[in-house]
């Protein structure tokens, strides 16, 4: 069968459409049927949720947007192996299937959540008490380097010292944690 | 049952008490998304699993540690009557996912309403607080409490990088969303909404309407919430929201003074015209009878009326709702029977107040 866009190359996708029992068969080849791909694919016009346009949001990830041109089995699928959902289905249905789907898909993930979050990715609020003893330790010493960093950048070298001090304390407590909890 | 003892039984304390600002803030919401860690997002879980959440929850409330909000219930949604299912959501203590969608879906409330605990909706756990008038900081440390004490006796799912972890992305981090109920006809009929509403969307606040579909807000109710869950703490995500309705209610306070200087008797007349129609009409439909309220509303807050309770509006905004009314009458009503018995039931809420009056 040839394709009945260019009539030139042999056709490899076959549309049906049925509209109000009316049925309508397109015989495409696969350049143009990428060409006409939005007239076929998904295009039902019927309601429009919030979750339509996070799938679209989840679907700007340029590593997602070139699967068209490659075979089924060229993809590789990304799926959280504690709940199986793949990163097509959380895209379709913009949720997750379990707590870890966000470590699986946490490369794809961080773009998508700055869009949403006004430009965060990382969580700056409540931490659990239970979980997150070393947490709080741990966020804040990253900030006293931060500290730290400018006011050896000001010269303030007093006051730097002080802060070194503290992260080298803080430092010590992480480390007895850890060996505590190994 | 007389309207009196039915409106006692109905509604909850944020619709009757005063709070900071109640003349033009009606209420303060904070809502947390918790999962608890192992357990599948209710988007794919097993129905046992569902159940043993439930479970779960019931032993941990049955320990009865948490006192100070009062006696805990468990209400399961497959136990329920849809009309039962429809007055909750009405009252905002659980949300519409939670009656129709939720497979083992429950929630759990205190005694005044203050507090509901909605399981296995979206989230393993969603806890609400709502409180009268300007008060989110308060319904932030009490929604705090509760999330502390659930936290002794699960895991829940954190990441250290992403904050807590909800089954949508647009809820993680915090799972926090604060939203205030605001009355602003003055913002309305001075027009100045509409300049108003882009700008605090830009904040990347929310501006919607609550009741009535779409845009449209019925009874110019208005919700202030926010967008974003990540990045920013608990605290300064609540006081973005503070800062912006401070703002709004200055705003509103203006136009309702503007609105009394420049056009007094106008003002007068569609209040009292209002007030005519909810205490003679026999029919009236939800829309008209929003409007109506909101208007009796102003009356009061500007000093037209005296002796009348304020109340009056939150309490008849969810008493005349579809489920209500049908709770009240005892048993399904056609839409035409409805709006026959709102019209009913204010006429005769109005009648208590007036008789309060003499």
């Amino acid at each position: 069968m040839i394709c009945q866009e260019c009539n030139l190359r042999p056709a490899t996708m076959h549309f049906t459409k049925i509209i109000n029992g009316e049925k309508t068969e397109v015989h495409l080849c696969e350049k143009c049927a990428n060409e006409k791909g939005e007239m076929f694919m998904g295009s039902s016009p019927t309601g429009f949720s919030i979750n339509n346009l996070l799938a679209g949001l989840l679907n700007i990830n340029p590593s997602f947007q070139q699967t068209p041109q490659k075979t089924f089995q060229q993809e590789n699928v990304l799926q959280c192996e504690h709940c199986s959902m793949t990163y097509q289905q959380f895209a379709k249905i913009g949720r997750f299937g379990c707590a870890h789907c966000y470590e699986t898909f946490k490369e794809q993930l961080t773009p998508i959540l700055r869009r949403l979050h006004g430009g965060n990715s990382a969580h700056n609020g409540k931490i659990p008490k239970r979980i997150g003893g070393t947490i709080h330790l741990r966020k804040k010493r990253d900030e006293l380097k931060g500290e730290l960093k400018e006011l050896i950048n000001n010269e303030k070298f007093e006051q730097a010292a002080e802060v070194r001090d503290e992260i080298r304390s803080l430092n010590k407590r992480l480390n007895k944690d850890q060996e505590g909890g190994e | 049952m007389s309207l009196e003892k039915f409106i006692n039984q109905a509604i909850s304390s944020w619709m009757n008490e005063d709070g900071p600002d109640s003349d033009i803030v009606l209420s303060s919401r904070i809502r947390l998304a918790r999962n608890i860690q192992d357990y599948k997002f209710p988007t794919i879980f097993s129905h046992d699993e569902a159940k043993m959440i439930i479970v779960k929850m019931e032993e941990i409330i049955n320990k009865g540690e948490i006192t100070k909000f009062g006696q805990l219930e468990l209400l399961k949604m497959d136990e329920l009557q849809p009309l039962q299912k429809r007055v909750l959501m009405e009252k905002h203590l659980i949300s519409p996912n939670l009656a129709e969608d939720s497979s083992h879906g429950a929630c759990i409330l205190t005694e005044n309403e203050e507090v509901s605990i909605m399981l296995n909706e979206e989230d393993h756990i969603r806890i609400q607080c709502l409180f009268p008038g300007l008060q989110l900081t308060e319904a932030l440390e009490a929604a705090g409490e509760i999330d502390d004490w659930l936290e002794e006796h699960v895991q829940y799912a954190f990441h250290e990088d992403f904050g807590y972890l909800t089954s949508c992305p647009t809820n993680v981090g915090t799972g926090l969303r604060a939203s205030v109920m605001m009355h602003l006809p003055g913002l309305v009929l001075t027009q100045q909404i509409n300049s108003i509403i882009p700008a605090i969307n830009q904040l990347g606040l929310v501006v919607r309407g609550i009741y009535g579909e779409g845009s449209e807000a019925l009874g110019n109710i208005f919700q202030i919430s926010n967008q974003m869950t990540l990045g920013k703490s608990e605290e300064d995500i609540t006081e973005d929201i503070k800062s912006v309705v401070s703002q709004l209610i200055a705003q509103e306070r203006s136009a309702r003074e503007a609105l009394v200087k420049t056009s007094n008797i106008q003002l007068e007349d569609r209040v009292f015209r209002s007030y005519g129609i909810l205490s003679n009409s026999r029919i009236i439909e939800t829309k008209e009878a929003a409007r109506c309220l909101s208007d009796v509303r102003l009356g009061i807050d500007i000093g037209y009326f005296k002796n009348m309770s304020r109340s009056i509006l939150n309490e008849l905004m969810i008493l005349t709702q579809p489920g209500f009314l049908q709770q009240y009458a005892g048993g399904p009503l056609r839409p035409h029977e409805r709006d026959i018995r709102r019209a009913a039931l204010i006429r005769e809420r109005l009648r208590m107040e007036k008789e309060k009056e003499e």
